[in-house]
């Protein structure tokens, strides 16, 4: 049978002020990986404790293999969690840890000793079975706990922000890890992070999410080149996007003095978010691109490139500031003059009043 | 949809928390219930131990009744200078004890001593202590040459007073003391430091800093020991029995002699309802400087 | 830790140099004499000759001892019987407020419950209550009952009186319990029953036991109810036998047995403290914080 979770119109309204779910509905199929990303507030963690049924919803339903959840308590899902802080029952050694859920439902013996054996081969515990968690590193600890989820073989794998509690140089090891153990595993698994690396190395499919609501669900690469609105282009990819708010006329918009023509089919609006990557924005070779002339004020060092930060004046006198990657030591001073070229192809195009995508690119169909 | 979770937890929660809200209710709410309502009857030897109703003539009997108000004089005079001291040498103590140094834990189990053991059997000893033929009291002033006879300490109306209030604040000073390190510890050492930059002096940081920042503590610790002090029964019906001559007898003594030793009920419970609603009172005034104290305290740093 | 006086600023100043060189040890000094100095003579008396203790000026450093006073109390007194009662007596509500105040505890800290705030501030307000304006009411519910010298009669008014310093105790010791250890057990699959007695109460047991340190003192302490309820000789509680120690005529006040039996009806305490410093100091500072 197919593996799959759905969330069907899920809302969560704790007052009728507070609803930090507002109206969700995503699937996650057998052999997927999403994550939901968003920054803190945004309703990501409410909907993992709803999935999970630590939470009611307030309507809609949650769906696990066809079989509507939504009244079930969290034992009755077949679903295993791995928490931010682990969670672990600190007076229980790791292998009663492991084994508490398997011996709630009543597995054999046996089979618990084999499962907790095939689990501590794959993940290196054998030395820390009979050690309580008080008595373990963090990084072993989280390995603990990831253990405790693999050895259910549940239907579905949620996971709270488990790399938070980790140092940074940790973090990176374990992330590939966790691609690799989860990789391997055939039940959906839904990830919960604020951290955008995380989100785009490890999943499949990302659900991007603001103040209760899904902005775009689409794979990771998507996400970054065709952005559905304003929040998200802003969101994913660091440094931030560039913005532009700028005026617009029959068919052009007027960045300072140079001309940008907008995509076409659709109505000239009076004005229009800009949007481009730092990491697009290159010095002006003579292309046949638009170019900006820019004063240099800032040139920020981060290793491979220099992070270069311009003023432009608009069209009415404004500055505008305008970020750019370029190769190490292209010799700007503050005050110095640089021309940037802005590719139209990179550029993407917003509605200022609504954030979404005026569209560029026809983008891949969702997956 | 229906929550179910939240009323599983709701009922959950009320089954929990019924047994203890029982207990507190008979024992705490039921008395003064009772006391209330006993104190519109007369019911003493007079009447054979019957209760006749007689509306409110026992506060009227009450306002007449100089024994009465000498007691509540007296309960006042004992709760606010033990109070006072106790505050002080209470904040002395957890000053000392807030400092790093060796053998701090010895010192602070001794500290607790007194507070942890029972106040009837320490007031023997304070009893001995005072005691006008052997007290020690009387021995070490003696010796530096300060008296020349053995001063009658529990014989003398205001020594008396004075050595009953002496036993109290050596009994619940260190509870205060505690109470008021835990406030202490919680200031931050920023805080010192910042003071300490600017060039303030340990005194002005302690106006500045400590005392504000302590003042919520301070007051919910006034407030126990308020309640706790005008109902002080063991400590001063040891020492003096009231005595002498009724000068020691706080409100608690002369509620429970009015009713064991005089069987006046209907009296008694109308003393039981004066009392405690002036307590309420004290207590609604006090919660409202708290109130006003940690309004302060969040809004000044 | 917190100090008043940082240490940096303390090493540059002399004259605070001083103040921790002297003025610091003077006031630890005056502190441990102030606190022991009762106990202590109280603990001398108790080993001295009738004629000692007697003794004008007083006897310091008494060059003969003897155990008399001691002996006395269990000749001419029940004084075990004494220890007893009160020993049942304290641990009786200990267990009593433990088991009825954490669970109630639980339901406040980890359940939102509707009215939380009330049964909260009336909890606080219920230790304001002194014995003294209850024990009418209560007098007559034990006259009702004949409760009248049986252990229930001071059982269950020490188990209230000890209720709320539980409720709040425990109360802040279950908010500071991960939630997630609580989320874990429930995705595992433990029933609500079954994860409280499994997960939770291990965990609460230090806490437990601080708490019933707490509240086997208050019992073990307490007066008007002891003094009133009980009447029985055989039956007192220590504190309310020690201070009704009469001697042989109404003029000789015993007081080297009157010594002895503080000495005797406080070592329990004394030892409780001893060991327990640590806790007894956590207890009191979360339920007052609380407060």
């Amino acid at each position: 049978m197919d593996r799959k979770l759905e969330l069907i119109d899920l809302k969560k309204a704790y007052t009728p002020k507070v609803v930090p779910v507002k109206n969700i509905s995503l699937d996650v199929q057998q052999g997927e990986f999403l994550t939901l990303l968003g920054p803190s507030g945004c309703g990501k963690s409410t909907i993992l404790r709803l999935i999970a049924g630590l939470e009611q919803p307030t309507s809609g339903r949650v769906m696990i293999n066809g079989r509507d959840v939504s009244r079930l308590s969290p034992g009755d899902r077949n679903i295993a969690m791995v928490f931010q802080s682990y969670a672990l029952y600190p007076h229980m050694t790791v292998y009663e840890n492991i084994a508490s859920g398997l011996k709630l439902r009543k597995t054999p013996h046996a089979e618990i000793k084999d499962r907790i054996r095939e689990v501590a081969d794959f993940l290196g515990l054998h030395e820390l079975m009979d050690r309580k968690p008080s008595q373990l590193s963090g990084g072993q600890r989280q390995r603990v706990a990831v253990a405790r989820a693999l050895v259910r073989r549940p239907d579905l794998f949620l996971l709270d922000e488990p790399l938070s509690n980790l140092d940074a140089l940790l973090r990176e090891h374990v992330r590939a890890e966790l691609k690799q153990l989860f990789g391997s595993q055939n039940a959906p698994i839904v990830y919960v992070t604020h951290d955008q690396t995380e989100a785009m190395t490890l999943s499949t499919k990302v659900a991007v999410l603001n103040n209760g609501y899904l902005q775009q669900l689409d794979r990771p690469d998507v996400i970054y080149s065709h952005p559905a609105t304003q929040f998200v282009a802003g969101f994913i990819g660091s440094p931030q996007m560039n913005f532009l708010q700028v005026p617009c006329d029959d068919g052009n918009a007027y960045v300072g003095a140079t001309i940008i023509p907008l995509p076409k089919g659709s109505t000239t609006p009076k004005s229009i978010v800009l949007g481009i990557r730092p990491e697009h924005v290159h010095l002006a070779q003579g292309q046949n691109e638009p170019i900006l002339k820019g004063e240099v004020f800032l040139t920020e060092n981060l290793g491979m490139h220099d992070l270069v930060s311009a003023r432009i004046a608009n069209a009415t006198g404004e500055a505008m500031n305008v970020r750019a990657i370029l190769p190490v030591h292209s010799g700007f001073r503050n005050g110095s003059t640089a021309g940037l070229a802005f590719p139209i192809e990179q550029i993407h195009w917003f509605d200022t009043t609504t954030g979404d995508r005026i569209s560029n690119n026809p983008s891949p169909m969702m997956a | 949809m229906k929550d179910i979770l939240r009323e599983r937890e709701q009922r959950t929660g009320w089954l929990l928390t019924i047994p203890a809200l029982l207990i507190l209710a008979l024992v705490f709410a039921y008395p003064i219930v009772r006391a209330f309502w006993q104190s519109l009857f007369v019911q003493n030897l007079g009447t054979q131990l019957n209760p006749e109703f007689t509306g409110v003539a026992n506060f009227g009997r009450m306002a007449q009744d100089g024994r009465f108000w000498r007691t509540m004089f007296n309960s006042a005079v004992f709760t606010f200078s033990s109070v006072f001291l106790e505050l002080i040498l209470g904040m002395g103590i957890a000053l000392v004890l807030n400092q790093q140094f060796r053998g701090r834990g010895a010192v602070r189990t001794i500290a607790i001593l007194p507070w942890a053991l029972p106040t009837a059997l320490i007031a023997l000893g304070w009893t001995w202590i005072f005691n006008d033929q052997y007290g020690i009291v009387n021995d070490i002033l003696l010796r530096f040459g300060l008296i020349k006879t053995g001063i009658n300490w529990l014989g003398d109306p205001t020594l008396a007073m004075i050595s009953v209030t002496l036993a109290d604040v050596w009994k619940t000073t260190p509870f205060i003391s505690i109470l008021l390190l835990a406030g202490l510890q919680s200031i931050s050492n920023d805080l010192y430091e910042a003071q300490a930059i600017d060039g303030a002096s340990p005194w002005q940081s302690f106006r500045q800093i400590t005392l504000p920042l302590l003042m919520p503590q301070v007051v919910i610790a006034l407030l126990f020991r308020l309640a706790q002090a005008f109902g002080i029964f063991d400590l001063i019906s040891v020492m003096t029995g009231g005595g002498p001559g009724g000068a020691t007898e706080t409100v608690s003594l002369y509620i429970y002699s009015t009713i064991m030793r005089y069987l006046d009920f209907g009296y008694g419970a109308a003393l039981v309802v004066v009392t405690f609603l002036l307590l309420v009172f004290a207590v609604a005034i006090a919660a409202y400087f708290l109130t006003r104290s940690r309004a302060k305290a969040a809004g000044e740093i | 830790m917190t100090t008043v006086f940082p240490d940096a600023i303390i090493s540059k100043k002399p004259r605070a140099k001083i103040g921790r060189k002297i003025v610091l040890p003077m006031a630890i000094a005056l502190t441990v004499i102030f606190c022991l100095a009762p106990i202590l003579w109280q603990l001398l008396t108790s080993v001295k000759l009738n004629a000692d203790i007697a003794a004008i000026p007083n006897v310091y450093f008494p060059t003969r001892y003897t155990l008399d006073h001691y002996r006395e109390l269990f000749q001419r007194r029940p004084f075990l019987n004494y220890i007893l009662n009160s020993a049942i007596v304290s641990f009786a509500s200990t267990l009593l407020a433990l088991g009825v105040g954490a669970p109630a505890a639980y339901a406040l800290a980890r359940l939102r419950l509707q009215g939380e705030r009330w049964i909260l501030a009336a909890v606080l307000i219920v230790t304001l209550f002194p014995p003294i304006l209850l024990f009418l009411g209560l007098l007559e519910v034990v006259r009702y009952l004949q409760l009248g010298n049986n252990y229930l009669a001071l059982i269950i008014p020490y188990t209230a009186i000890n209720l709320p310093l539980t409720i709040l105790v425990m109360r802040s010791f279950f908010q500071q319990l991960p939630k997630d250890l609580e989320d874990a057990a429930k995705v595992d699959g433990y029933s609500t029953p079954r994860m409280l007695l499994e997960i939770v109460l291990p965990m609460t047991i230090p806490a437990l036991v601080t708490t019933g340190i707490l509240t086997f003192i208050s019992a073990w302490n307490e007066f008007i109810f002891a003094l009133t309820f009980i009447t029985r000789e055989d039956m007192k509680t220590v504190p309310v036998a020690g201070a009704q120690l009469g001697g042989a005529s109404p003029f000789e006040i015993p007081y080297g047995p009157l010594a002895a039996a503080t000495v005797l009806g406080t070592i329990p305490l004394v030892l409780l403290v001893l060991f327990f410093q640590r806790r007894i100091v956590q207890g009191l500072t979360a339920g007052a914080v609380k407060g």
